[in-house]
């Protein structure tokens, strides 16, 4: 059975258009939620911005050493750091949006970004 | 003492919307046997009639067949009332506001199956509304939009086809003839 003859022009486009719907949809929930993306800055500036959906390791050069950054479970931390008291290690896993672990021997800073952030400034 | 009696006159157009309601009644008690892997994704059998009507009746008495399949479904599923009540009248209200807008699309460029997929767009949209804004007013349900938006375009595609078919047909499928006795 042919079910060509039964579709008009337009109603491809309909069912085109209702399929970038589905898309778009998607990627809103799923992949864009607030609090899903990470900002790596090394030096002040930009090194990656990646999503927090993907687990993966990422290795961060700076001027004392690597400092190596984990992404697993939608949260993120600081595992090690060349730096000398640790305080980003300690800092532990970060989640939600705002959260910060600074390196700042090793100039780098990893922060979760949002569509909504709990603080706008940190003073330590 | 005469015996008084109420006759109320039924037009035929009156009986044509009651024959296809009860069509409509029966695909949607079919339906509710159906397991679902999802609540609320459903292929929406009883749209391919409101279609059907839509085209060959208009839009007066689709919306009547719409508005008496819900009620008398949810009566007979004995969920009148309840929410799942009130998300099949959203769902249908819905999407009878987008055939009614989509019906002055030009039929060459779109047919059956366009009103299918914008009506079961619609349908969800609708129902979505109800759950986000009254029944679960969370953003957790909003992760499952675009299963139910999958769903919708290919149940919308379906029905539009069958539609589509039914309405190509030479004959006229159960629904057009009136009696002629």
């Amino acid at each position: 059975m042919k079910y060509h003859h039964l579709l008009r022009p337009g109603d491809w486009a309909v069912l085109a258009a209702g399929g970038v719907i589905v898309a778009g949809l998607a990627f809103t929930f799923w992949f864009g939620a607030p609090g899903q993306h990470l900002v790596i800055r090394h030096g002040g500036q930009l090194f990656l911005e990646t999503s927090l959906n993907h687990p993966r390791t990422i290795d961060v050069p700076g001027p004392l050493g690597t400092t190596r950054v984990e992404i697993a479970n939608h949260r993120a931390r600081v595992v090690s750091d060349p730096g000398p008291r640790q305080i980003c290690v300690h800092q532990g896993w970060l989640s939600r949006a705002g959260q910060a672990a600074i390196c700042l021997p090793n100039q780098v800073s990893v922060e979760i970004a949002g569509r909504v952030k709990s603080y706008d400034s940190l003073n330590y | 003492m005469t015996a008084l009696t109420i006759k109320l006159k039924a037009s035929p157009e009156d009986h044509r919307i009651a024959r296809m309601a009860a069509l409509a009644i029966g695909l949607t008690l079919m339906e509710a046997a159906l397991p679902s892997p999802l609540p609320g994704v459903k292929p929406g059998l009883a749209n391919i009639v409101t279609l059907l009507v839509l085209k060959q009746h208009g839009m007066r008495t689709a919306a009547w067949v719409s508005a008496l399949r819900v009620v008398v479904g949810s009566l007979l599923l004995g969920s009148f009332l309840t929410p799942g009540f009130f998300l099949s009248a959203a769902g249908a209200i819905a999407s009878l506001a987008v055939l009614w807008l989509a019906q002055h699309l030009p039929e060459q460029l779109f047919g059956a199956v366009s009103l299918s997929v914008l009506a079961a767009f619609a349908h969800i949209a609708g129902q979505m509304a109800i759950v986000y804004f009254w029944l679960i007013p969370t953003a957790g349900v909003l992760y499952l939009t675009p299963v139910f938006a999958a769903a919708a375009l290919v149940f919308g595609l379906v029905n539009g086809l069958v539609a589509a078919h039914l309405l190509a047909t030479p004959v006229p499928a159960t629904i057009s003839r009136e009696e002629t006795a």
